[in-house]
């Protein structure tokens, strides 16, 4: 039983969403947990509402909210347009977006976490040692929240991958552009071609749970700090 | 000459406030000796940059400006070591890993090798060791030769050897003396313990309620009546003795101080070394007569050069040795009866207990 190409190309566009999406989650997530790590007061926990946001919300209300910022006529449909000449909404482009916002709370909240239990003590007896804020983030910090770096990264791809209410919404369904791996089994079963659709299914069942199975082996959550 | 001039405000937790204008030594060990809660930690945190200090403030070494007006050098540029009382090495690095994390980040072209200070802290054995198998006492060296290899301009000690056993203390203190002696390197070492205090410090610094109350070379503070020090329970005096000879018979060491004789618990230190020993002024008592077929073997001609009331029922006197003094206290009701004055020669009974406390088998 092997995938047809049209499968192959849903498959392919996933991985390709997922990994792009985790990439950039990185990038940008993880200045934003270390920030709101670091603070506590109105702004901060105004900006971490918005982050868990997508974690209760209909996937659909978002999607509905970015397909509106996306079309042509609006203000950033336009500057898409003139900055690369093709239109943002229904692109893979748009997919990318929804889905770093989609995702963000699974990369920002374990960061967060394992930022904010990593011990203030030993930041500054690097400080002392003439470690630059930068250099202590780097020869500190992160490796001593390696695993929740895993973990965010993990988190963040797999429910990239598991998306489907805002891809639907700002997605469309178009093949080798926006059809996502969950978009192209949701179109076999609504076209009644059951044995594609348990294929999707099954591939992405196996999916999740390998990767769950490995994060959880790996004892990513449980950071501990060894004194 | 380099002074170490502070003057910083900062406020704390709970509506503390440090308030300090001083100027203390640029070499040399500099105590700073309070009770707790007394800003001990704060000053050194503000001297380090880890805590904002009030503007205003000043902290200058010589020609290191680290805080002026207008000046606040970020910890991480200061070149200021610091040694915590919890050693905070880094849990992710073994022991040599963590001294090579100081070495690569130094700024100043340094004489000093690494080898030189595993070699003095004794950390050969255990470069390759990872933090976490380590005991107190040898995280506590690690973190103060990762402190000294990034060779620093002033070393900030904080209770270094608070959670130490009385052989990895009487080491580590032996240990930081022979630096600040070897590498020129000034040292604020925080302390409430006045033993500790009283064996390694040349200068004290004490502090109270965020005040600074007294400032003076050690030798000198000790031998004054009207300090805070003198007013507390276990006041002491301090004296430099020499080793003069070992008594192997009954296993004891005879040491010259002013050219008598005091005997101590035998020590392993070979005679002619100068040596400080520290004498409670509990531990000391007067009398008019050389006392005879006494079981103290410490008796000692001195002068009663001063007294203090202390409170109702005791005095403490100040007796000068030569050059140097021993304090003593005694009730008040025992001077009266003496009818003791300012200049009257006496001899000083030293309970050789007294001498076999920590003070006297250190340094």
């Amino acid at each position: 039983m092997s995938l047809n190409n049209a499968e192959l190309d849903a498959v392919y566009l996933t991985l390709a969403l997922a990994s792009i999406t985790t990439v950039l989650l990185l990038i940008l997530g993880t200045p934003l947990a270390w920030w709101l790590s670091r603070r506590r007061g109105n702004l901060s926990a105004a900006l971490e509402a918005v982050v868990a946001m997508p974690l209760i919300l209909p996937p659909t209300v978002l999607g509905f909210y970015l397909l509106l910022l996306f079309a042509p006529n609006s203000a950033l449909g336009q500057f898409w347009q003139q900055l690369t000449g093709s239109q943002l909404a229904f692109s893979f482009s748009a997919l990318v977006i929804g889905s770093v916002l989609y995702s963000l709370p699974f990369v920002v909240q374990p960061l967060q976490s394992a930022f904010q239990r990593m011990p203030q003590g030993l930041l500054q007896a690097a400080a002392t040692l003439g470690a630059s804020p930068l250099d202590q983030f780097r020869s500190i910090v992160l490796p001593l929240t390696r695993r929740s770096f895993i973990t965010a990264a993990s988190l963040g791809f797999a429910h990239t991958v598991g998306e489907f209410g805002v891809v639907l919404m700002i997605g469309g369904n178009i093949p080798g552009e926006t059809q996502v791996l969950s978009i192209a089994m949701y179109d076999a079963v609504e076209s009644l071609r059951f044995v594609e659709a348990h294929r999707m299914a099954g591939a992405l069942v196996l999916f999740s749970l390998a990767l769950l199975f490995v994060l959880y082996r790996s004892d990513g959550y449980s950071w501990r700090v060894r004194a | 000459m380099n002074k170490l001039a502070l003057h910083i405000g900062c406020h704390g937790d709970q509506g503390f406030t440090l308030q300090l204008d001083c100027e203390l030594p640029g070499s040399g060990i500099t105590a700073v000796y309070g009770p707790s809660g007394s800003g001990k930690s704060t000053l050194l945190d503000c001297i380090a940059g880890l805590r904002e200090a009030a503007p205003g403030s000043i902290v200058r070494l010589g020609s290191h400006t680290w805080q002026d007006a207008g000046i606040a050098v970020p910890t991480w540029k200061r070149q200021i070591g610091y040694v915590f009382q919890d050693a905070r090495l880094f849990p992710h690095l073994n022991v040599q890993q963590n001294l090579q994390y100081a070495l690569t980040r130094r700024h100043q072209e340094s004489k000093l090798h690494l080898s030189q200070v595993v070699n003095w802290l004794e950390l050969d054995e255990l470069l390759t060791s990872a933090t976490d198998t380590l005991s107190a006492g040898q995280k506590q060296r690690v973190a103060i030769g990762r402190a000294l290899v990034s060779s620093p301009h002033l070393l900030l000690l904080d209770e270094p050897l608070a959670n130490l056993d009385h052989t990895s203390r009487q080491n580590c203190m032996r240990c930081l003396q022979r630096v600040s002696q070897d590498l020129q390197l000034p040292m604020l070492y925080v302390s409430h313990d006045i033993e500790e205090v009283s064996q390694l410090a040349d200068y004290l610094l004490l502090l109270d309620g965020g005040r600074l109350v007294e400032q003076g070379s050690m030798f000198a503070l000790s031998g004054r009546l009207d300090t805070r020090l003198a007013q507390e329970e276990q006041a002491a005096a301090i004296l430099v003795a020499r080793v003069a000879r070992h008594d192997t018979q009954y296993g004891l060491t005879e040491l010259d101080v002013e050219g008598h004789t005091l005997f101590v618990n035998h020590l392993a230190h070979a005679p002619g070394e100068s040596r400080r020993i520290r004498i409670p002024a509990r531990d000391v008592s007067v009398c008019r007569q050389r006392p005879r077929d006494s079981s103290i073997l410490n008796i000692l001609p001195v002068v009663l050069d001063e007294v203090e009331d202390t409170d109702n029922a005791r005095l403490l006197l100040r007796l000068s040795l030569g050059s140097q003094y021993l304090l003593a206290r005694i009730t008040r009701r025992s001077a009266v009866e003496l009818g003791l004055q300012v200049g009257d020669q006496l001899y000083a009974q030293i309970k050789s207990a007294a001498l076999l406390t920590e003070a006297s088998d250190s340094l």
